[in-house]
């Protein structure tokens, strides 16, 4: 059965979703997810979305799910990368996704997270000009 | 169609394109800037060639029949590329009247002595020509339609301008009123210019904007609420007093947006996000 | 009036069949020139329905068309299923609704994100929806 792969960096998890989601995988990357964010004491996820074309009602619940799920096992849940089309489309569906943070690509994504979370991250350059929500 | 028309027609098709091509050379309106007359040769002969050909095999006159299509084809392409190349609907017209005038010339010639048969065979390539004209002015007018149909997409690209006004603040200024596919246009350009920058923030300046209904309103929030979507914040700047007004008596919720009269102020919100600072310095700058 | 151009059944049984479905659609769209918001729309729009088919109805038929009005092209999509039927289409239609465990943004999502929208059901004989998006 085809999965979708959860990487570990340092206390972050990173997923990468490259494949259109059918249901089925949709709900098992929920699962992995939690379990995951569980095992390695995660303080936060990350869903790197930018190659995904299409997000309907069910993944944007998934999405919604993982972070709700994550929140309670003290994971914050970044989604980034979200493409102008499917961000558009979701609004009109009435989906807008209320309690996901988002960021523009994963390096603004992790620093989303480690300002939330403050854990020890390397050394931030000097100019650290990210933005605050 | 009779075999006699269709013989005569095969045998001179060489006179019927001579005489064709010294009207069109003879004529006023012949575009040499436009057209070389060696290309004006090979299209029409092009023509003749499928139309003749045509005629040979299909006994129907009747343009909706398939054998048709080649022929209809080659004159649509001749159409459409007259009407992006600038040629007037005169010259473009004239180009299938000559034709037509060419074949009944031949066919006078050719059926001197018979004026019964002469007329009947006139009014049906009278009625087949006339046909093909109708096509002719179509293709052109839909030619025309889609150069103008491709300025109205490049104005309204135009008309929407998006700025980098500094790094990571992106900018775009509204002028004049916004509708339903101009709003559609707006977010597009401007979701897509983030994705491009990498830009945090947007400023949506509306002070070009003369009213702001309740459907313009719900454009204004899905951009705002697409743009956080991607991971971004959008301002919506230049909101004047009357549209404050407005805004509120129609019960529209801005609460979630963050909204500045103008956009300097959204601009030195925008640096105060992003950690910048604007300050006069003590050290006077060289003239130049 | 429209004009339907081209015709194309597809078979939608399996959960997997939605993806192939997609990207039937996916070429149909980019072969008109739709633009790509636009597939988005229509594309997601479609898997609601699909989903609801499959969910619901243990799967159907989806027929997607080529369709052009004037100079005006677009893409029809007609979904036909004999699955239960839906027994109140106002508040099917209504957002929130779902006798699922989803949240009820299905079908009134997917209005939302099209140009034309129509749904028939006949409790026990099954559910037509369909759906038009015109390239701009």
């Amino acid at each position: 059965m085809d999965r979708i792969p959860i990487l570990r960096m340092g206390s972050f998890l990173l997923v990468t979703i490259q494949v259109d989601l059918y249901d089925r995988l949709a709900l098992t990357l929920e699962a992995d997810l939690v379990q995951m964010v569980n095992k390695t004491q995660a303080r936060g996820v990350l869903i790197d979305i930018s190659a995904v074309s299409i997000v309907d009602s069910f993944m944007g619940r998934i999405i919604g799910n993982i972070a709700s799920m994550s929140k309670i096992l003290d994971a914050e849940t970044v989604v980034v990368g979200m493409q102008p089309a499917v961000a558009i489309t979701l609004i009109e569906l009435g989906l807008p996704l209320k309690g996901v943070h988002t960021a523009l690509d994963v390096e603004k994504g992790m620093r989303l997270l480690t300002e939330m979370i403050g854990t020890e991250q390397p050394e931030e350059s000097e100019d650290d000009d990210y933005i605050t929500d | 169609m009779s075999t006699t028309l269709y013989k005569v027609l095969q045998k001179k098709k060489k006179n019927i394109l001579e005489y064709w091509m010294s009207l069109q050379l003879s004529d006023d309106g012949l575009r040499e800037d436009l057209i070389t007359n060696e290309d004006l040769r090979v299209q029409s002969e092009e023509l003749v060639n499928a139309l003749i050909a045509n005629l040979s095999e299909a006994s129907s006159l009747d343009l909706q029949a398939e054998s048709w299509d080649p022929v209809i084809e080659i004159l649509g392409g001749i159409s459409i590329t007259r009407a992006r190349q600038g040629f007037s609907p005169r010259e473009t017209g004239n180009f299938i009247f000559t034709l037509k005038e060419s074949i009944l010339q031949v066919l006078n010639e050719e059926i001197k002595g018979q004026p019964e048969v002469l007329f009947e065979e006139s009014r049906k390539i009278n009625r087949l020509m006339d046909n093909l004209s109708v096509i002719t002015f179509e293709t052109f007018i839909k030619g025309r339609e889609e150069v103008i149909l491709r300025q109205t997409d490049e104005i309204s690209e135009i008309s929407t301008p998006v700025i980098r006004v500094w790094d990571g603040i992106l900018a775009l200024p509204i002028i004049g009123t916004l509708d339903s596919s101009r709003t559609q246009v707006v977010m597009e350009s401007l979701l897509q210019e983030i994705v491009e920058t990498g830009s945090g923030i947007a400023i949506l300046d509306i002070s070009g904007v003369p009213a702001v209904d309740s459907l313009v309103a719900q454009h204004l929030i899905k951009t705002v609420s697409a743009t956080r979507l991607m991971g971004a914040e959008c301002i919506i700047s230049g909101i004047r007093p009357e549209i404050a007004q407005t805004v509120v008596h129609l019960g529209i919720d801005l609460s979630n947006i963050i909204t500045k009269a103008s956009l300097a102020s959204a601009l030195a919100y925008a640096f105060r996000t992003l950690r910048l600072e604007v300050r006069k310095s003590n050290i006077v700058a060289p003239k130049n | 009036m429209i004009i339907s151009l081209t015709k194309d059944p597809v078979t939608i049984q399996k959960e997997q069949d939605v993806v192939l479905f997609r990207n039937r659609l996916k070429e149909v769209a980019v072969k008109i020139k739709m633009g790509l918001l636009n597939q988005t729309r229509l594309i997601t729009a479609s898997s609601e329905i699909v989903r609801n088919m499959l969910r619901y109805a243990d799967g159907g038929v989806g027929l997607i068309e080529i369709v052009s009005r004037g100079r005006d092209n677009g893409i029809r999509l007609t979904f036909t299923d004999k699955g239960p039927g839906i027994a109140d289409l106002t508040l099917a239609m209504r957002d929130g609704y779902s006798t699922g465990k989803s949240l009820g943004l299905g079908l009134p999502g997917s209005k939302r994100l099209v140009d034309e929208f129509d749904i028939k059901s006949k409790l026990g004989e099954g559910t037509i929806v369909m759906m038009l998006k015109w390239t701009k």
